[in-house]
């Protein structure tokens, strides 16, 4: 579908190249040379049968293979992703539980409407008023997420908190508001009640019976955050200048550079891929049902 | 009951019983103060949308190449821009083309969602399947990338903006219309129309649409904060509304490059402007979202 959307749509690739002014000749040997004159089918074979074997394409753009700029840039953004990530999970978590516990007082006011108000905001909307109030006004913050060549791995991180706090702040709404609510459900159920009655402290009652209970559904929201995250990539890597696979599919796309845009796209396929069968697999971990229904 | 038969009871609620449903989602949106308060930012936007290039004090477009980069003053209120344009001003009219965009964008992902939402929902079945699928497949896949590769495809404008917006928005729709639908159709006017021999197409959209107006309605205030969110990051990026428009996210892309020179009030204010709207029309769902809900 990706090959389609790229192959089928943009018509002639030469021409994208060399822009509108070049000679048609010129166009028709670069057509030729780059193997786009070959009848489609023959070049989606050619493509999938490559890929598979580690060959992404010829970039139009670099005249370079294409696997590299690609993995240098899966790296890059997955080291940003997992930052955001580090953050975003455990204070979601603890932010909406906290709220639950704190239910219609003040506090889960604060939480709920804080963030459902940071949720709805373009990443680059919160990534400008965040530059400027730790980049520019307060300088602790580094503005772009450029470190100096063999940076070791606390620089990186440094480097790396501001571009990682807009995607915290959209992810921090919906980790918050799915950890609430399924709080809220297993306060309010017959197992909770139990455990209180039967004298349970208060403490156990928690930590033992409902957070293991309300969690479940959050670990599926986080998975399910992943095909957004991928999106929240491309405008955040544009705002701070980092090399990631979010910028490498905008330059590419911008600059008609098809191998690039194919091999980048099909990679944050198999990301997803992957993050959703992960989250999945969590899922039946923590959740005996599932787990006790596959072993009998 | 009536006052006669119990003089003690006041009259409300009597009148309350009167009101017809679509009366009754009216009385309690005035008087919610999440609605009205996100009513009286968007109205703000459109009124700047609509008349503020009559009212604002410099020409949004016209450079002042001897006083660019100032900042914020008596004279400029927001300061200057890089080829010394009012960043008041092209504030102000910078609603605009996102108050078009975004809106036709909700409304063809609307009307698209409901048809088809209503056709996968009537028939269910193997057509349901079929479609229900293909649009869960299409929904996996983030706007930005689908707006990408459209554009790649047929080049940047406002129309391709609004039809990837609109089409990448429809199946969710679809969805939300669909499950109404499916509890529709088991209700006995369905049956009735059926036995009256009314063809699919009379019972889809006379008889069963009216009913399932209400969830639709809360559907499409949802899309359009997101369609706003769409619109303004595709115009950061470059895509749809093009230079010279004063557009928030336009002019945040081509000013956020000298943010380290400390020019904050090129995109602050822009910034600010999105994120008002934004929070404002999504203060409107939720109160739309809780009056259909009560």
């Amino acid at each position: 579908m990706v090959f389609l959307g790229g192959q089928v749509l943009p018509g002639n690739v030469g021409r994208a190249i060399l822009g509108p002014f070049a000679d048609q000749r010129a166009v028709d040997a670069l057509n030729h040379s780059l193997g786009v004159d070959r009848p489609l089918l023959v070049q989606y074979g050619t493509w999938i049968w490559n890929f598979l074997h580690g060959d992404m394409g010829t970039s139009y753009i670099f005249r370079a293979p294409v696997a590299p700029f690609v993995i240098d840039a899966l790296g890059n953004s997955l080291k940003l992703a997992l930052i955001a990530f580090v953050l975003v999970v455990p204070i979601g978590i603890l932010g909406g539980v906290i709220a639950a516990l704190n239910l219609n007082r003040p506090l889960d006011r604060i939480i709920s409407l804080g963030g459902l108000s940071v949720t709805v905001l373009p990443e680059f909307v919160t990534g400008i008023i965040l530059i400027l109030i730790f980049g520019v006004w307060l300088r602790w913050l580094p503005i772009a997420a450029a470190w100096p060549k063999g940076a070791g791995f606390f620089t990186q991180i440094y480097y790396l908190i501001l571009p990682s706090l807009p995607l915290f702040l959209v992810l921090f709404g919906y980790i918050a508001r799915m950890a609430r609510s399924g709080m809220i459900e297993a306060l309010d159920s017959d197992y909770t009640r139990t455990a209180v009655l039967k004298g349970l402290p208060w403490r156990t009652v928690i930590w033992r019976h409902v957070l293991r209970n309300a969690l479940l559904p959050t670990i599926t929201v986080i998975a399910t955050q992943t095909g957004y995250l991928i999106g929240g990539l491309v405008v955040i890597e544009t705002l701070f200048r980092y090399q990631g696979i979010g910028s490498l599919i905008f330059t590419a796309a911008r600059g008609k550079d098809f191998p690039m845009l194919e091999a980048g796209i099909l990679t944050i396929g198999i990301v997803y891929a992957v993050a959703t069968l992960a989250a999945d697999f969590l899922y039946s971990v923590l959740n005996p049902r599932i787990r006790l229904g596959a072993e009998q | 009951m009536n006052a006669t038969d119990s003089p003690s009871l006041p009259a409300v609620p009597d009148t309350v019983a009167r009101r017809s449903p679509w009366g009754e989602v009216l009385h309690s949106l005035v008087r919610s103060p999440t609605f009205l308060t996100g009513l009286g930012i968007l109205l703000f936007w459109v009124v700047c949308a609509l008349l503020g290039e009559h009212f604002v004090p410099y020409d949004p477009l016209d450079a002042d190449i001897i006083n660019t980069l100032a900042p914020p003053s008596a004279e400029h209120w927001f300061g200057t821009d890089q080829l010394g344009r009012d960043v008041f001003s092209r504030v102000i009219v910078g609603s605009r083309d996102i108050l078009t965009v975004a809106p036709l964008a909700t409304i063809l992902a609307t009307i698209a969602g409901t048809a088809l939402g209503l056709v996968i929902g009537y028939f269910r079945g193997i057509v349901d399947d079929i479609v229900s699928r293909v649009l869960e497949a299409f929904m996996a896949i983030p706007v930005v990338i689908i707006a990408l590769l459209a554009i790649v495809a047929l080049g940047t404008s406002k129309i391709t903006v609004i039809v990837v917006i609109g089409l990448s928005f429809a199946p969710i729709i679809a969805r939300t219309v669909r499950s109404a639908v499916l509890a529709e159709r088991e209700l006995d006017y369905v049956a009735a129309a059926k036995l009256r021999h009314e063809g699919a197409l009379h019972t889809m959209f006379v008889e069963i649409l009216p009913n399932v107006i209400p969830p639709i309605l809360v559907e499409t205030t949802v899309r359009l904060g997101y369609a706003i969110f769409a619109v303004a990051t595709l115009s950061f990026m470059g895509f749809g509304i093009q230079p010279p428009s004063p557009d928030w996210g336009l002019s945040i892309s081509s000013n956020y490059g000298m943010i380290g020179g400390g020019f904050w009030w090129t995109v602050l204010f822009d910034a600010l402007a999105i994120a008002s709207l934004v929070i404002g029309v999504n203060l409107v769902t939720d109160g739309v979202h809780g009056a259909f809900n009560d």
